[in-house]
């Protein structure tokens, strides 16, 4: 379960990057609570969380936004592997950023990257998702929040 | 090493996003820095540690295959001179004195700008 202090994190870790890697802030909507895997966008960065909290922590976003980050990012490279690695790393500076916080037991994992599909992950009894928006630009992205 | 010496300094950078190597190459100013290759992990950071002997690397933490504690250790034990920044999104303390202890030099939090990229090489460097 997920207390409110460390949806903070989360948030306050999203916000850090944009504000930093795509230099341009991007809002954050009220964080909410989903049973079951909620819907992605074309991109998917998977962090699996293993260590005092399980779960996994993933950034989806589409095409269009991730398009406009890496032109931010002074990259010049749009291809599919690019998107990938893009979404893992979000995906990645976001989760170990929560370190700050949760401390180094909260161990992740390499990224692992998805283009469509649902990331398939087990839920323990009474565990759920929290989904924080994210709107950058004219775009939409979440990130999602799934913890023991 | 210092910056009065105008000989240039091999650097290798060791992460396993492809984005990211290229950030770092294309956002470091240090003309004495001289590039002699990219490794994606700790694996490919020791093959091409081998055959190019850098004098200062960039390295991420979580990685496949090798993660870069222990890479560190490893290339600290073969160059005790070299020079290592780590630039990592682990952002809490034990990793940094983990990484410290190992052999590093500096680190560096994910995400940063370009200057604090710099900064935190010309301190490596100094």
């Amino acid at each position: 379960m997920l207390y409110e202090q460390e949806l903070k994190t989360f948030v306050e870790g999203t916000t850090n990057f944009f504000e930093i890697a795509a230099q341009q802030p991007a809002s954050i909507g009220s964080p909410y609570l989903m049973e079951g895997p909620p819907s992605v966008h074309e991109y998917t960065g998977v962090i699996k969380i293993s260590g005092k909290r399980e779960g996994v922590v993933y950034f989806t976003a589409p095409k269009a936004m991730l398009t406009v980050l890496l032109m931010k990012m002074q990259e010049n490279d749009f291809s599919h592997e690019t998107m990938k690695d893009l979404v893992g790393e979000v995906a990645n500076t976001i989760s170990g950023n929560a370190r700050r916080d949760f401390g180094r037991d909260f161990v992740i994992s390499v990224p692992s990257v998805l283009s469509g599909e649902k990331p398939e992950f087990t839920q323990k009894p009474g565990q759920r998702s929290f989904i924080i928006p994210i709107n950058w630009r004219s775009h939409s992205a979440k990130l999602v929040v799934s913890l023991t | 090493m210092n910056g009065k010496d105008k000989r240039s300094f091999k650097l290798m950078i060791v992460d396993d996003s492809n984005l990211m190597r290229r950030r770092i190459e294309r956002s470091q100013q240090f003309e004495e820095l001289e590039l002699v290759g990219t490794a994606a992990d700790g694996v490919e950071a020791l093959e091409l540690f081998k055959r190019t002997d850098p004098d200062v690397v960039t390295m991420d933490i979580t990685m496949p295959h090798m993660d870069g504690i222990e890479c560190i250790a490893r290339l600290v034990a073969m160059k005790p001179a070299i020079r290592i920044l780590v630039v990592s999104a682990l952002a809490d303390k034990a990793t940094a004195v983990e990484a410290m202890e190992r052999g590093a030099n500096g680190f560096l939090n994910k995400p940063f700008t370009d200057r604090q990229l710099n900064e935190a090489i010309a301190e490596l460097m100094r």
